[in-house]
């Protein structure tokens, strides 16, 4: 058993001056709780929810644990900020295994069971095609960073946006002109036999034809496979140019069968980093690839003329000059896709405010708030460059980045119009019901 | 005094006006995850009848998984059929695959069976990769909100769905429960006990056998197409070898060669990977340690150690 204990009641009635002193004295506690001060402007202190999906086991699991920093980075900084229409920015994290049944699922518990406002962060294509339905019938904005075609596809629907990162077809396109100038007119592709590849099969294909080359070659490499070298007769001897994209665990096996075939007489080789994100160009194996050339949607080695915002975006994330954790030297991020995190939760923000979010009751005006959104200038929201959202396809283009291997770097050649970037739209969501 | 065909057959009953009534009062999640869960159920039940009745342990299931959820996603995509007619590709697909793979893998049996079996749902994966132009291969393609209508009702609300996830486990459901107390149910079990004592009792095994794999593939079709149709999404991993274990597990979770069985494990399966997934990334390590433990505990399954410890009647 307890003791109660009584607490004496004074009968006298509190004066002016006593309600002054309480009052300044509230003042000062809220002074000296700056979190509580910055919110104190918003009708409500509840914090506005973002389910964050991420791929933090299964295929995805490298990519999602810098997901992971860059949007936990990204919430840190609006907060101190004062936060989204004076309210806190709480991140929901669930695993989706980078899986699309368990993605489906995961996006299902955000909207039911977390009450979140958003879903978000959403990288690989098949988990963002398997849970997008569920995101519409939910009527829950669906904020992806995945670079697939598929929202501009116009295969999602109207609650899946891709404000953050430019999508794959419109990175490709703007290779072309690069690559036929510089490199060759005459290419071999090498990429894996499923979607990813056939993406980039069908978009270069088109794209260095437009710009008067041809693909000599296009050698598709099943996914189970494990070695290389007996698919490399196939390159035609008067390749100029080896376009690849291999992916997965494999790829080092791929540089190295590849150095070992060629030797130093290599025709140009041009590469997309996807197949290295997260692994030190530096490691032993890709001695290879020195010389040749990469599409990165952000240049992972801090340049010379480095922008104020990447150097911002770097020292907030915690990635040091190289691309690495600042903690871990060997720690390598994947510096070319996790801005789109950060600038996509700055785009909800803006998104939010600009429609005066309150709810979930506001879903709808968020969804139409960032449809009318176009251009995003460079800026620590948008650390990668600036940006032209289109409202009708949901998806955004940026400026694309071609590096080269340089002793064990990559150094900064050419760096993208957005224009060059920009194709036909293919869907026209604004028309699609809310 | 109830015998126990009439206590089977309340407790049966009762599972099923229960999942009916669990409509109206579960909440928004848990009611979008008990449908999920009833079509995943549908799944494990038509793997069942192979593994758990007729001692047939196939490694290559989620082939028919995938006939039936392709059959009927590509019908739609590709033919613009109606989601009725889609439905019924997809489990004619799903048998038909079944008769062509149990005419050639039922040559063999035991671990040759589990590994022909495995190889088959392996170039079905493939192939789905392979047909990339018309699956989308491994991102797979989106059935449109708008075409997920059968008989003028629309799938993707949450009620629809529920009561179309419930109806096909209830067909299912009734249909196994009846199979396996029928005089086919009957042989396929005494092919499970002792194969040459059925033969030499005079059943054509090899027919029955190939019937069971045909039975077992449609409803695994069945359940393919049904999810696809219910979550209006179409994917390669549902073709993956991932979606051969699954089954096998929650079978072996529930209780193989229980009626029950495949319903209780892939409720406490999914459950299990939900609040594990909640704790921690290690997940799998939770649901590892928990099937170790059941299989030292329980080795006959939930349903199969109750029906061992106390319901003797249990089908």
């Amino acid at each position: 058993m307890t003791k109660s204990k009584t607490v004496p009641v004074t009968g006298a009635q509190p004066t002016r001056r006593d309600a002054l002193k309480t009052l300044a004295l509230g003042g000062g506690a809220a002074a000296a709780m700056p979190l509580w001060a910055r919110y104190a402007g918003a009708k409500t202190s509840e914090p506005i929810k973002v389910g964050f999906q991420v791929h933090r086991t299964g295929i995805g699991a490298a990519y999602g644990r810098w997901y992971d920093r860059t949007t936990t980075a990204a919430a840190a900084l609006i907060n101190e900020q004062g936060g989204i229409n004076g309210r806190p920015l709480e991140i929901v994290a669930e695993d989706d295994g980078t899986d699309p049944k368990r993605g489906a699922e995961v996006v299902e518990k955000f909207a039911t069971q977390h009450n979140c406002d958003i879903g978000f962060g959403t990288l690989f294509s098949h988990v963002v095609i398997g849970s997008a339905p569920r995101a519409g019938e939910l009527k829950l904005p669906y904020f992806v960073v995945s670079e697939g075609h598929h929202v501009a596809s116009g295969m999602l629907n109207r609650y899946t946006l891709q404000p953050g990162i430019t999508d794959v077809k419109s990175q490709v396109q703007a290779m072309a002109p690069f690559v036929a100038e510089n490199l060759g007119k005459k290419v071999t592709m090498i990429f894996p036999d499923f979607a990813f590849g056939h993406d980039h099969r069908d978009y270069f294909t088109a794209a260095i034809e437009a710009q008067g080359g041809e693909v000599l070659e296009h050698i598709a490499i099943p996914p189970t496979e494990t070695s290389f070298t007996k698919y490399f007769p196939k390159i035609p001897r008067d390749t100029e140019v080896i376009y690849h994209v291999m992916v997965g665990p494999a790829v080092l096996t791929f540089v190295k069968e590849l150095g070992e075939f060629f030797g130093p007489q290599r025709p140009e080789m041009f590469g997309f980093i996807d197949s290295l994100e997260a692994v030190d160009i530096g490691s032993p194996g890709l001695e290879f690839l020195d010389g040749t050339y990469f599409w990165e949607g952000n240049p992972r080695y801090a340049q010379e003329d480095q922008s104020e915002y990447d150097a911002f975006f770097r020292e907030r994330v915690g990635v040091d000059a190289n691309g690495a954790s600042v903690s871990d030297p060997k720690d390598v991020s994947t510096y070319a896709h996790m801005f789109g995190c950060w600038e996509t939760l700055h785009v909800v923000k803006a998104g939010m405010e600009s429609a005066g979010y309150r709810g979930p009751q506001d879903r709808a005006a968020l969804v139409e708030a960032v449809e009318a959104m176009t251009d995003m200038p460079h800026s620590n929201a948008h650390p990668q460059g600036a940006k032209i959202f289109n409202g009708k396809t949901h998806q955004v283009f940026g400026h694309q980045y071609i590096t080269k291997v340089v002793d064990g770097k990559l150094l900064l050649v050419h760096t993208t119009s957005i224009e060059d970037t920009f194709y036909p739209d293919e869907v026209d969501y604004t028309t699609q019901a809310l | 005094m109830m015998g126990g065909m009439q206590k089977s057959l309340l407790l049966h009953g009762g599972v099923l006006v229960v999942l009916f009534a669990l409509q109206f009062v579960l909440p928004a999640y848990h009611h979008g995850n008990l449908a999920r869960i009833m079509v995943l159920a549908s799944y494990a039940m038509g793997y069942n009848l192979l593994f758990g009745y007729t001692g047939l342990l196939s490694l290559g299931h989620a082939l028919f998984f995938a006939a039936g959820l392709y059959g009927m996603g590509l019908a739609m995509s590709q033919f613009g059929l109606s989601a009725g007619i889609a439905l019924m590709v997809g489990i004619l697909l799903g048998a038909l695959v079944g008769a062509v793979i149990g005419a050639l893998a039922l040559r063999t049996e035991g671990v040759a069976f589990m590994i022909v079996t495995l190889m088959f749902a392996q170039a079905g994966y493939l192939t789905v990769l392979y047909f990339g132009a018309y699956t989308r291969g491994d991102e797979g393609f989106v059935i449109a909100q708008a075409d997920r209508v059968l008989l003028s009702l629309d799938l993707s609300d949450p009620t629809v769905r529920y009561f179309a996830a419930f109806s096909v486990f209830c067909a299912v459901f009734i249909m196994c429960y009846l199979a396996v107390q029928s005089r086919f149910g009957k042989v396929l079990i005494a092919i499970r006990e002792n194969e040459d004592r059925a033969r030499m009792l005079g059943y054509d095994v090899a027919r029955y056998k190939l019937a069971a794999v045909v039975l077992s593939a449609s409803l695994s079709a069945l359940a393919g197409a049904s999810y696809g149709l219910l979550f209006g999404y179409v994917g390669a991993s549902f073709a993956s070898v991932q979606y051969s274990i699954f089954p096998l597990l929650w079978v072996l979770l529930g209780g193989a060669g229980t009626v029950l069985g495949p319903l209780i494990g892939t409720l406490f399966m999914f459950y299990l990977i939900d609040l594990s997934s909640g704790i921690t990334t290690a997940y799998m390590l939770i649901a590892g340690v928990v099937l170790v433990f059941l299989t030292l505990f329980a080795p006959q399954g939930l349903m199969g150690e109750l029906r061992r410890r106390v319901w003797r009647w249990l089908p």
